[in-house]
């Protein structure tokens, strides 16, 4: 009898009915459960009006996989999407990446594009953890799978007022008038509520609010917004900003020789962005940003600075700092989970993210650990002065590199 | 109430702003008011002429001012290759026709200045353009005047050529009748060719002028060819010294009205004007009943 080569027909019956029951299980993540690799879908405003700052985060996102294989032995898979700064793009852009397979999505630097994803995340059971974003109802919804490591608005705005209180006792000042700038997107309108109902009640900050104006952060002429602030004759500018509209704002300011004390942000990106100062130069100095920030201290952040210097030698992580700290997190805590959850399966991950606690991490503040609705509660503020040229730590003290300097010098002098 | 002081710096500031604005528009309308065509392709041809001021800048330190010459003698023969080229085979088809012809241009525009430069920001940075004239509690942003002077003057240029030499007495004969202009023997195709030559031109020198106040996004040109429609409805389809007016209406409004409302309103209140002008006055301020 000769020898037979191939499938017997048991052997071919038997792997008919394991591939059967593979398929017949696989709706229900049975069989996912054999993942090896984290396929996590990276949403970011690539660009449009937000495009430097969505490149920014991308960094953090691009040195994810190498930094978390060594640390967890997690494999990473990024799957990346531009939401091009609109909202509808975010939308269609989170479900394509389901579609094609993402197991978890991350992103967007934005609330409202946030919000949208979270809807598309919720509806189809993919968790999502939102890296920059800070409109409070997006972890008000009772979503089951989304998940926010950022401060919200509150936060943002209770953490950069109590900075804006050491500033000035820092520097002995007692600014008595603020005239108060936001951008009208949702997440600006989010801290403008915020800061009209912190503000009142700190009796501790020396100044009230004199005006309040509203721009578009598209808008590519503030001729008018900055005329109307001057108008106040406010002894400081309070921004609530983007990068782009920063940049037109700050020049404007000089064309019309508005010397305020200060521009002082409660906790909105652009001031501490490379391009702000290498677009104004010596003009992007002494503007403050009291922003969620890294903290240089903490291992991990030594890890992520390497890897970030590596991968982009002709940057400075300081620069990038925030983007990528709250971008790297949101793909560890997603990679956290995995490894513990060792599925792919989407109620799983989301039960595992909720379980996270992360002590050695990258952004300032305590560890890393969701609240019942998603939230990490805990994320600080730095206060980050502009000084020769790159964003400083004036404050906490504790985490000071320099000395704030307040009130701002002129441009004349 | 805002004082004397901020409203003055703000019509200003909105003027200065609509002369550049009317300058952009003017191409449109001289292009529109000749050949009959309307270039949909109108705001992405002025976003290459600012890319054109940015690389210029770039690589030889060229101030925009002075880039005005290569980039606009560049845009006229770009204009006039396009109108003989692929805009004339159109002339006599359906409107529709044309219209799908110049925005598929404007698409292709958008995608390749996206494939080039990508989408982040560009701007130039010259010295004077964060300084300003002061005139007592006045302030005259030097950009925006030169910029402004640079419209003024190519309007006149423009408005020169049309009235006192003959070219421009031809292309107007072809404007006001097309058949007698063909009886007497002009080149028609060449006289329209000429006339979108022209318009590009004019393009160039509004762009050349605009990155001076405003940074260059590939995504830029519908929303200016939007604005430039506003503008010359408003002024008058066809009409040259609409075009100014209109730009200059658009500029002190939108300028006014982020004063006395809000900010993020202003562009509501030119299209206010636009349905305005529709209503009342169909032809356009400074245009010509059909």
């Amino acid at each position: 009898m000769s020898e037979r080569h191939g499938f017997t027909r048991r052997q071919f019956n038997a792997a008919l009915a394991a591939s059967g029951t593979l398929a017949a299980l696989s709706p229900f993540g049975i069989a996912r459960a054999q993942a090896t690799k984290l396929k996590v879908g990276v949403l970011l405003p690539r660009s449009g009006f937000q495009g430097f700052i969505g490149q920014s985060c991308q960094k953090g996102a691009d040195l994810a996989p190498g930094v978390i294989k060594d640390l967890l032995g997690v494999d990473i898979e990024l799957m990346n999407a531009d939401t091009e700064t609109n909202v509808d793009t975010a939308r269609t852009r989170a479900e394509r990446l389901i579609q094609e397979g993402a197991h978890v999505l991350v992103g967007p630097f934005d609330s409202g594009a946030a919000s949208a994803i979270a809807q598309v995340a919720e509806q189809r059971g993919v968790p999502f953890v939102i890296n920059i974003a800070a409109a409070p109802p997006i972890t008000e919804q009772g979503y089951k799978f989304v998940f926010r490591n950022f401060p919200t608005a509150p936060d943002l705005v209770r953490n950069g007022l109590s900075l804006m209180g050491d500033l000035f006792r820092a520097t002995n000042t007692a600014p008595r008038t603020a005239v108060f700038m936001h951008v009208n997107d949702t997440f600006g309108q989010a801290m403008f509520k915020g800061i009209s109902a912190t503000l009142p009640n700190l009796t501790n900050l020396p100044f009230k609010v004199v005006e309040t104006i509203s721009y578009d952060p598209a808008a590519k002429d503030l001729t008018v917004e900055v005329s109307k602030a001057k108008a106040t004759n406010a002894d400081f500018l309070m921004l609530v900003c983007r990068l782009n509209d920063s940049i037109i704002l700050r020049r404007e300011m000089i064309k019309q020789r508005w010397n305020p004390m200060g521009i002082i942000s409660p906790g909105s990106p652009g001031m501490y962005e490379e391009q702000f100062a290498k677009v104004l130069g010596k003009h992007a100095d002494y503007c403050i940003s009291n922003a969620p920030w890294f903290n240089p201290k903490m291992n991990l952040t030594k890890v992520v600075d390497a890897a970030f210097r590596k991968q982009n030698p002709k940057e400075q992580f300081v620069f990038h700092g925030t983007n990528v700290a709250y971008t790297f997190e949101s793909i560890l805590i997603a990679a956290d989970a995995f490894k513990r959850a060792r599925t792919t399966d989407p109620k799983t991950l989301a039960d595992a993210i909720r379980q996270t606690n992360i002590t050695d991490r990258v952004g300032l503040g305590g560890p890393i650990k969701f609240n019942a609705k998603g939230q990490v509660e805990g994320n600080l503020s730095a206060c980050a002065q502009n000084l020769n040229g790159r964003p400083t730590v004036v404050l906490p003290l504790s985490a000071a590199e320099a000395k704030p300097v307040f009130p701002m010098p002129s441009y004349k002098a | 109430m805002p004082s004397i002081d901020l409203i003055a710096n703000v019509v200003i500031a909105g003027l200065l702003t609509g002369l550049v604005y009317g300058l952009m528009a003017l191409g449109l309308s001289v292009i529109f008011g000749v050949v009959r065509v309307v270039n949909f392709a109108h705001g992405e041809m002025m976003t290459i002429a600012m890319y054109c001021a940015v690389v210029l800048f770039g690589a030889f330190k060229l101030d925009p001012f002075l880039a005005v010459l290569p980039v606009a003698a560049v845009f006229f023969g770009f204009g006039y290759a396009m109108q003989a080229g692929l805009i004339n085979p159109f002339i006599t088809r359906p409107e529709h026709s044309q219209f799908m012809l110049l925005v598929a241009v404007a698409i292709i525009m958008v995608n390749v200045l996206l494939m080039i430069f990508g989408p982040s920001a560009l701007n130039v940075q010259v010295d004077y353009q964060l300084e300003s004239y002061e005139f007592g509690p006045i302030l005259f942003d030097k950009a925006r005047v030169l910029a402004a002077g640079m419209a003024l003057a190519t309007s006149a240029g423009l408005f020169a050529f049309f009235k006192y030499t003959n070219t421009g007495k031809a292309i107007r004969a072809c404007a006001d009748n097309n058949l007698g202009a063909k009886v007497v023997g002009l080149n028609v195709k060449h006289l329209y060719a000429l006339t979108f030559g022209l318009g590009s031109a004019c393009v160039a020198v509004a762009g050349c002028m605009m990155i001076l106040l405003v940074d260059v996004v590939p995504t830029l040109g519908p929303g200016y060819t939007l604005l430039a429609f506003v503008i010359v409805i408003i002024g008058g389809l066809g009409s040259m010294p609409g075009a100014l007016f209109g730009g200059i209406l658009i500029g002190v409004s939108e300028a006014m009205a982020g004063l006395f409302f809000a900010p993020s309103a202003k562009s509501m209140f030119g299209f206010a004007l636009l349905i305005l002008v529709l209503l009342f006055r169909p032809q356009g301020l400074l245009g010509r009943k059909p």
